[in-house]
């Protein structure tokens, strides 16, 4: 389980998240609601140590993240998707899952694992990753994450810019991941992605967890998304 | 045919056509070649760092300098036969770059380029300061006796040029070999989008070290051999000009390609030539040639050639 004890955070002298706690359990899809400059982004930059913690800490089972490099919180099961995707543009569908698989040693089991799970990268093993459409980008961006074998999946925005039919495609495959036993974190704005595939949703502003609701306690209708959200 | 069939495919026959060139050329650009051959190692060097990692040095003049002060003050100082010289030419230059980017590689981009400058210019400095070990700004030469690896006598045109072969060689396949493996696939993962490759677990200090070494020993082993294959250590080769140098071989021949260093300096090292034999300000002729390559071809040649043919060229 990914625990936040009550954070802060922020960069240089701008604290963005402020005494922020919350949980993500295994199993289970924890959406994070906010307006814009709400911290949602900075929270995910936080767990995964590109932004400063000032107090608070941040525990996955026994490991203090907050106390390691970067580049070491991926190494304990943390897997991040960013805003953009980021891919590696001049390397391949498959040179780019092969960076993903080096630094956890994981082989061609999880390599199998993460085709099955997206099979249009397998047509596309050879293709230079900067010409995939934006769908295929994501999916990609997904895929190299799951190379880690994670515990714990942060995405951010990762249906920002897609059409619906890629959209209900990583909708889906949030939904397969989470029946693995993965915590997957999901930084999203749309209500009706939230309504289908969270389990839990918490609600962002001004740097602070302000309400975690249950799934099942939220309408499209919520007061929660008129007053957190705006929609 | 794959793509790895094809890139050995054409980098073996360029080999081919290179080794075959002693053969038809005549001693002049024999001789041309073989030195051609020798500042291509240096350049495949510097695009380990710079085409394929993104390190935009301006101090890999202090890394060759490393290599051939490496190798010919065992040789003037203390007699040390050829081939042991030429191995601790090749280890000062990776020595000398991890030394440096210890240091340099706490900072990133234009700093970065200042870092290595100003560590470039402070071993120039150095040299010249222990004048009496070093030979100060005339250098020394190295004796014709010292100058016998394995019994050939590099004075002599063709060992020379099979000498500066081998290396060649040895080092455009080993930076193929390494380019397509998977640490030259984080190589340029780091260059494209280090904060990403952190993500995924990479620690971005240790892969630029690494990488920073493995372009000094090339560095260093290109400075070995330009001072045992041509008998000549100097000053002059740890200045400004010796880390431009590389860089425009590789901006001109393609960043980031394993052919274009040497295409680079063919080109470069030709234009120099012809253009020094007609006008004392051939360094205009060289700027308006970059000028133009940088409007029409902004990746160099290979770089280009890559984009927008073959796809498949490393």
């Amino acid at each position: 389980m990914l625990r936040v004890e009550g954070i802060t955070a922020g960069y240089g002298p701008v604290t963005v998240l402020r005494d922020l706690s919350f949980q993500a359990q295994p199993g289970q899809v924890t959406c994070i609601m906010g307006r814009n400059g709400a911290g949602k982004s900075t929270l995910m930059r936080a767990i995964m140590g590109l932004v400063p913690v000032q107090s608070g800490q941040i525990l996955l089972g026994d490991a203090a993240l907050h106390t390691l490099p970067a580049h070491k919180v991926p190494l304990h099961g943390v897997a991040y998707v960013p805003q953009g995707r980021r891919l590696f543009g001049p390397l391949t569908v498959a040179e780019n899952i092969d960076v993903g698989l080096l630094t956890r040693k994981k082989g061609l089991h999880r390599r199998e694992f993460v085709l099955d799970l997206f099979p249009r990268l397998r047509e596309r093993l050879d293709q230079v990753a900067s010409t995939l459409s934006g769908g295929e980008q994501q999916m990609l961006a997904i895929a190299r994450a799951l190379c880690l074998e994670p515990q714990v999946l942060l995405l951010d925005e990762p249906s920002e810019g897609l059409q619906p039919s890629m959209i209900s495609l990583i909708r889906e495959t949030v939904l397969r991941l989470r029946e693995t036993g993965l915590a997957t974190l999901l930084v999203e704005q749309r209500v009706d992605t939230v309504l289908r595939i969270a389990d839990k949703v918490a609600f962002m502003a001004h740097g602070r967890v302000e309400h975690v609701a249950e799934r099942a306690d939220l309408t499209a209708d919520s007061t929660l998304f008129q007053q957190f959200v705006g929609v | 045919m794959s793509a790895g069939t094809k890139a050995w495919g054409l980098h073996l026959l360029v080999l081919a056509l290179v080794f075959l060139a002693q053969f038809v050329l005549p001693s002049y650009h024999a001789t041309n070649l073989a030195r051609i051959m020798v500042l291509a190692v240096f350049a495949m060097g510097y695009n380990l760092a710079f085409g394929y990692t993104g390190l935009l040095s301006l101090g890999h003049a202090l890394f060759f300098a490393a290599g051939l002060y490496g190798m010919g003050l065992p040789i003037w100082h203390l007699e040390v036969a050829a081939f042991p010289a030429l191995i601790l030419g090749l280890l000062a230059g990776g020595v000398m770059a991890g030394l440096v980017g210890i240091l340099a590689l706490r900072t990133a981009g234009v700093s970065f380029m200042i870092v290595t400058l100003m560590f470039a210019q402070a071993g120039y400095l150095t040299l010249l300061y222990l004048n009496s070990w070093t030979g100060g700004d005339e250098g020394f030469v190295v004796a014709r006796s010292a100058r016998v690896l394995f019994g050939f006598d590099l004075a002599s045109d063709t060992p020379r040029f099979i000498a500066a072969f081998v290396l060649f060689a040895a080092g455009l396949l080993l930076c193929l070999w390494l380019v397509r493996s998977p640490f030259g696939r984080v190589m340029v993962a780091m260059r494209e989008n280090e904060e990403r490759s952190r993500m995924l677990g990479y620690d971005p200090f240790r892969v630029k070290l690494i990488t920073l070494i493995l372009s000094g020993v090339y560095a260093g082993g290109a400075g070995a051999a330009y001072g045992l294959l041509f008998g000549y250590v100097g000053g002059s080769f740890a200045t400004i000009q010796y880390s431009i140098l590389p860089m425009l071989y590789v901006l001109l021949g393609g960043a980031g390609t394993v052919l274009g260093p040497f295409l680079g300096a063919l080109l470069m090292f030709y234009l120099i030539d012809i253009t020094s034999g007609y006008t004392d300000a051939y360094f205009f002729v060289v700027g308006a040639a970059l000028v133009a390559l940088v409007l029409f071809a902004p990746k160099g040649i290979l770089g280009s050639l890559r984009e927008r043919v073959l796809q498949w060229l490393p």
